[in-house]
């Protein structure tokens, strides 16, 4: 699968470097260290630039993509992102992850998938002290 | 009007004290507290209040859902987009307006359903384009509820219209010629005005034959 990925922290990072020998990755960050993060063995593209930019997604290939994941530290550059993959770009998968869990509750509802870290580790926190 | 503005920078302070001065009741959003205080002390106590205003807890606060109007005008446009998305979404704000920064980004802001985006720089492009020459077609204004937009063309030495009656010209459907400026002078044109080197045709068009007008004078 062709995967673009926008935000090249711990987990954009990590994603690519589990996915590369089976996919077609490119990761996009508006800063150039934080593909040192990338495994020195990693086999996709880096595109710099910001991924909610609409000309640095077609750079990075969105056209063809069939799989985008928005995860930069920012919601809402996260939530745009991933609007214009969806409504300009038509990728047929979107992943957003959204942080504050009332926000995601709303772009959930307009239809995004979303992972929100927030309410995942608060759920595993409250299995763990109330066994 | 109850009129939140969300953003209380440069474009967020005027705006609040234009509004203010027209008799809406007006609250400027904004996270900065520094920011703040100088605001209260200009806009006063109650038009004021410090949050973010993407955050549906600041909203609520600041009581979104009788809101007539929300003006994003932060200088993010992710940020913008959020809060207006919120506003409508969660807060079922009627009208909201979001300022977009990169011009790119206006379609999208119209997709998902945001009223009016004010392009500064788009704004300035378009002011730049007029004092350029030989640019033949210059988009002025979108009209975006009637899907019209205000054109001007420029008649330069090798343009297909020139010594053509206006009757003659054609142009796509829905598309007219409302005034012509000649010699720094208007002439409200009629369907005998003869073409002239270096006029400028000012006239509406629809949007989606944007195309087709640039053609006409450019050929």
């Amino acid at each position: 699968m062709r995967i673009v990925i926008m935000g090249c922290g711990r987990v954009g990072a990590h994603l690519a470097n589990t996915l590369h020998r089976d996919h077609e990755i490119t990761i996009i960050d508006r800063s150039p260290i934080a593909f040192e993060r990338l495994s020195p063995d990693f086999s996709g593209r880096t595109v710099l630039g910001a991924g909610d930019d609409p000309d640095v997604l077609v750079q990075a290939g969105i056209r063809e993509a069939d799989v985008y994941c928005a995860l930069t530290n920012r919601d809402n550059t996260n939530i745009m992102g991933s609007e214009m993959a969806r409504e300009l770009f038509h990728v047929p998968r979107v992943i957003t992850r959204i942080y504050d869990y009332d926000r995601e509750d709303t772009y959930h509802h307009l239809g995004l998938e979303t992972i929100c870290p927030t309410r995942e580790s608060v759920r595993i926190l409250e299995a763990m002290v109330t066994p | 009007m109850y009129i939140i503005i969300a953003g209380g920078g440069k474009v967020g302070y005027y705006l609040a004290k234009e509004l203010l001065a027209d008799g809406h009741e007006i609250l400027v959003i904004e996270k900065d507290p520094r920011q703040v205080m100088q605001l209260s002390a200009e806009l006063g106590e109650g038009a004021v209040m410090r949050g973010m205003a993407d955050e549906t807890a600041t909203m609520e606060r600041a009581g979104g859902s009788r809101a007539d109007l929300v003006i994003a005008v932060t200088g993010e446009d992710e940020d913008n987009l959020v809060i207006c998305q919120v506003a409508r979404l969660r807060f079922k704000v009627a009208r909201t307006i979001a300022r977009v920064n990169n011009p790119q980004n206006e379609e999208l802001f119209h997709r998902l359903g945001i009223n009016i985006t004010v392009s500064s720089t788009r704004l300035i492009l378009s002011l730049i384009e007029q004092e350029l020459p030989s640019r033949p077609f210059i988009p002025l204004v979108k009209l975006r509820s009637i899907g019209m937009e205000i054109v001007e063309l420029a008649l330069l030495a090798n343009s297909p219209l020139i010594g053509k009656k206006l009757r003659d010209i054609n142009l796509p459907p829905g598309s007219t010629v409302s005034l012509i400026i000649r010699d720094e002078q208007t002439v409200v044109p009629t369907s005998e005005t003869v073409m002239k080197i270096g006029d400028k045709l000012i006239g509406f068009t629809p949007i989606a034959v944007e195309g087709q007008v640039e053609q006409a004078v450019r050929q």
